[in-house]
């Protein structure tokens, strides 16, 4: 590293270079930094959260896929000894119907190219992994840091040659990697993305629910350390498409809901009511019944559908995109596979850098990272070809319908009474995941009729009492950035941003407490109606990013919300 | 560089740990001890210094042995090297007079011992929370006869110009503020708005390092403290402790409580009726009366 030269203050001066920089250490920022240092590349991690994993949510199963080239586990050995939860060795798919269920064991899906998968919460495994990181990246003269945000890229002549920073100077790199996930604000400053088309969006929203010390394996009825996956859709979402989880953990559950943007803002969804309705169904009664309900941490988080936005060229100039910053977060069926792409391709960058630098030009790095996707079959996974074929047919709106009406007519449910348990080796089956067309067809009305048709009533009662959003929020841990608000609205009109009222999962219609209000406002005798925005409360989910006109940041380093659990 | 820093222990005056007799006057004996709250804008500066400059910080403080502890807090806040105690009976009783004669004979005893070019910087803090002077800074670097800053909001240091530049509040007035420049070795006082500033990630890393170096050596910090009493610096008891004292305590006068009775009631803002019935209770304080 060149010798950093002070400035007044630490000011001016000459930049400092690193031959590496990582921004977000996520699974994919983690990997790529690992798989840096492994190969003697001085490297400098940049972080935002006060701990890496304190602005993380996901669903939680990470998958160890045998067919990728990297698994987490290969990178870091003990990982899932010291990161994870619980291995997840079953796998059901409810299809409901008001209080009618009708359960399919895809466990073959689940356990398709699977080495392993273990449920995880986010701020254990990161700050896990982030340590690691830190220890292998110091030793070759860069490191970890957290509670820095990098806010742009640093151009010379147009060319990207670096990061800037809230926190620190400018730095230069010889290759920049943005593993800044959803919402990436270097693949916007990059022109790579934009956060125009709900369509390219599904939104998370997640509680980490308590449960007694060995309830786990009783109420699921599992071996001592293994853990359960359950997934549910049907009617009980108002006709939002989408599906529920619940995913068993040590001694807690990830319960939550991924639905397609932009179904929730065409259905007006209260997001934190469609979690509810999962949480109330009668179904949980049989995990969640015998103590009071705790909720540990509500959160949510925008998760790309890389059948619509993986990126084919995830780089430019110096910079190349790895994991949800490039859109590579693969909803196959209802499996959601993100983090494991991550790291795959976080280490695939890291080879391509290393290739190129041997060849003596390290430019060429983002070509040989966009083939390695492409050669070692990423590509196909996330954006495969039989996909762009079947929903070239089946998303314009009169097919849908149509496939809709006839699944709902007499024809169709006696289709169904006729497939019968065979249903559950077609949803079974890794092909036909590939290409389920977002319509309403198989988020709602397949499982709805299958429901109807083959299910049975359940017999549980579930008299679980979720907590009021303000309780939500009053339990999350801030550190806010008085007068310095990281979103600002570009246009307050309901027209424009009212959408952000009911799609942000910390405001609600009729709601003071939350992020975004609809107000009256009366000038020159003519009433307008607009909304107002209070970033307080924000969870940085990134929704109001797409839906609304904002000028969206994410906080400066260590401000905004902190996650316990993830 | 080579950095001193010097730190006092205080009594805690934080609610809960401090102990009053029926008079009214300060029980040492019941009262911990704790690092002058004042000190630790010393300690940044210090650190800063450490972290950007690299080099050596040893902590300096007088008082009794029992200080050894605020010297471990101290080592632990600064990543400082190691730390002297100035400590000895014939010191007991000093006021700021002996206190600056004995800190200027050690750190002037700890100049000729540190290798290539002797101390360069002294970091004093904010006056101490339980004299409230504010002298012995001030004095201690009367009697080296070096350059002083005081009131330092920030701070630069070009170790091959064997320059400091800083910026400090004017008379104290955080509305007025100029940069100065001083030779080293120098003395400085950091004030309480003193902000350290790392914008380089090469300051952070260093940071995290020492973090992780330091926790290790202040959990044996009594390896790393030396102890000098009046012969080891060759000070005449009559210059050091009461005998050296210019400075007549007549007496200490207690603060006398205060009279009134506060009575607290909650309301709960939801609750309309309860709040209809404060604001109608307060409704006439309102006019004065
Ligand atoms: C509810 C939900 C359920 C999910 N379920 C699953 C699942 O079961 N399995 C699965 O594999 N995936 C799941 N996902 C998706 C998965 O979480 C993501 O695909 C994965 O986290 C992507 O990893 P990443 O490293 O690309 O980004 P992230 O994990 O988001 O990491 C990005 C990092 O960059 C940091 N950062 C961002 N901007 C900056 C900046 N400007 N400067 C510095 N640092 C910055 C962030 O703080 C963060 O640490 C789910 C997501 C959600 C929301
Ligand atoms: S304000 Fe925007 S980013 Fe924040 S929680 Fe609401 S929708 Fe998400």
């Amino acid at each position: 590293m060149s010798e950093p030269t002070d400035g007044a203050s630490g000011g001016d001066g000459e930049y400092e270079h690193y031959e590496a920089v990582v921004v977000g250490c996520g699974p994919g920022g983690a990997a790529a930094a690992a798989a840096l240092a492994d190969e003697g590349v001085e490297t400098l991690v940049l972080e935002r959260g006060v701990d890496a994993g304190a602005k993380n949510v996901s669903g939680g199963l990470i998958y160890a896929e045998e067919s990728a080239p990297y698994t987490i586990d290969g990178l870091f050995p003990g990982f899932r000894e010291a990161a994870t939860e619980r291995p997840v060795t079953e796998y059901h798919l409810h299809n409901v119907a008001g209080s009618q269920v009708k359960s399919f064991d895809i466990t073959d899906l689940h356990e398709h190219d699977t080495d392993w998968c273990d449920a995880v919460l986010r701020r254990e495994m990161d700050s896990w992994l982030a340590e690691r990181v830190h220890e292998r990246t110091r030793e070759t003269g860069g490191g970890l840091l957290t509670e820095v945000k990098v806010d742009g890229l640093l151009r010379e002549e147009g060319e990207i040659v670096g990061v800037t920073c809230e926190e620190l100077d400018p730095i230069r790199a010889d290759l920049v990697v943005a593993a800044d996930g959803v919402n990436s604000e270097l693949a916007r400053d990059a022109g790579l993305m934009d956060w125009e088309e709900p369509e390219e969006w599904f939104q998370g929203v997640k509680a980490v629910v308590d449960l007694p010390d060995g309830a786990v394996p009783e109420r699921f009825d599992v071996e001592g350390g293994e853990g359960v996956a359950h997934l549910f859709s049907g009617d009980l979402f108002d006709g939002v498409r989408g599906g529920g989880f619940v995913y068993t953990n040590e001694d807690s559950l990830s319960i939550g809901s991924v639905f397609h943007l932009d179904s929730v803002a065409a259905e007006r969804a209260e997001p934190h009511e469609l979690l509810d309705a999962l949480l109330t169904h009668p179904f949980l009664g049989q995990w969640l019944a015998d103590e009071e309900y705790e909720e540990r941490e509500y959160s949510a988080k925008l998760v790309p559908d890389s059948k619509k936005a993986a990126l084919q060229s995830p780089h430019q100039d110096r910079l190349v995109v790895v994991g949800d910053a490039a859109g590579q977060m693969q909803a196959q069926g209802p499996i959601i596979k993100g983090m494991n792409h991550a790291v795959t391709a976080g280490g695939l960058a890291a080879e391509a850098y290393a290739q190129a630098k041997a060849r003596g030009d390290t430019s060429r790095a983002g070509e040989f990272y966009e083939r390695k996707l492409h050669d070692e079959g990423v590509m196909e996974k996330l954006r495969p070809r039989r996909y762009e074929v079947a929903s070239a047919l089946g998303e314009p709106e009169p097919f849908a319908n149509l496939t809709d009406a006839v699944l709902d007519s007499a024809v169709g449910r006696f289709g169904v009474r006729l497939l019968g348990d065979r249903l559950e080796r077609l949803y079974s089956s890794p092909a036909l995941s590939m290409m389920v067309p977002d319509t309403r067809t198989p988020y709602v009305t397949l499982p709805t009729v299958i429901a109807e048709e083959l299910g049975a009533p359940v017999d549980e009662t579930n008299d679980v009492e979720p907590p009021s959003l303000a309780d939500r929020i009053g339990d999350l841990t801030y550190d806010t950035d008085v007068g310095n608000p990281h979103i600002e609205l570009r246009d307050d009109s309901a027209a424009a941003s009212g959408t952000a009222v009911t799609a942000c999962p910390v405001s609600a219609e009729g709601f003071g407490g939350g992020c975004y209000r609809r107000e009256t406002v009366e000038s020159n005798g003519e009433r307008e109606e607009v909304v107002s925005l209070d970033t307080q409360p924000c969870i940085e989910c990134g929704t109001c990013a797409v839906v609304a006109e904002t000028e969206w940041e994410h906080p400066r380093g260590g401000k905004g919300v902190e996650f316990e659990e993830g | 560089m080579h950095t001193v820093v010097l730190t006092k222990g205080v009594p805690d005056f934080r609610e809960g740990q401090v102990a009053f007799d029926e008079d009214g006057h300060l029980e040492r004996g019941a009262t911990p001890t704790v690092m002058n709250p004042n000190d630790k804008h010393a300690l940044r500066a210090a650190l800063q210094t450490k972290v950007r400059n690299g080099g050596h910080v040893s902590l300096m403080s007088m008082g009794p042995p029992g200080f050894k502890e605020v010297l471990q807090e101290g080592m632990e806040s600064v990543y400082a090297d190691d730390a002297y105690l100035v400590s000895d009976r014939a010191f007991a009783a000093a006021d700021t007079w002996a206190t600056s004669i004995a800190l200027t004979t050690a750190i002037e005893r700890l100049d000729e011992h540190v290798a290539e070019g002797g101390v360069d910087m002294v970091f004093a803090g904010f006056k101490t929370a339980d004299g409230e002077t504010g002298h012995t800074g001030p004095q201690t670097c009367w009697g080296l006869d070096w350059p002083i800053l005081t009131h330092v909001v920030s701070l630069d240091i070009d170790e091959e110009a064997g320059r400091v530049r800083a910026k400090r509040l004017v008379e104290g007035d955080i509305e007025e503020i100029e940069t100065v420049e001083a030779p080293l070795p120098c003395f400085v006082v950091a004030d309480p708005e003193f902000e350290p500033t790392y914008r380089k990630a090469a300051h952070r890393l260093t940071h995290k390092d020492l973090r992780e170096e330091t926790q290790e050596r202040a959990q044996n910090h009594e390896e790393h403290v030396t102890v000098w009493d009046h012969e080891e610096l060759n000070l005449d008891p009559d210059y050091v402790g009461l005998d050296g004292s210019p400075t007549i305590v007549s007496s200490v006068d207690p603060i006398p409580r205060a009279p009134a009775e506060r009575d607290a009631t909650m309301v709960d803002p939801d609750d309309g009726e309860a709040m209809r019935e404060l604001v109608e209770e307060m409704v006439p304080l309102a006019g004065g009366e």
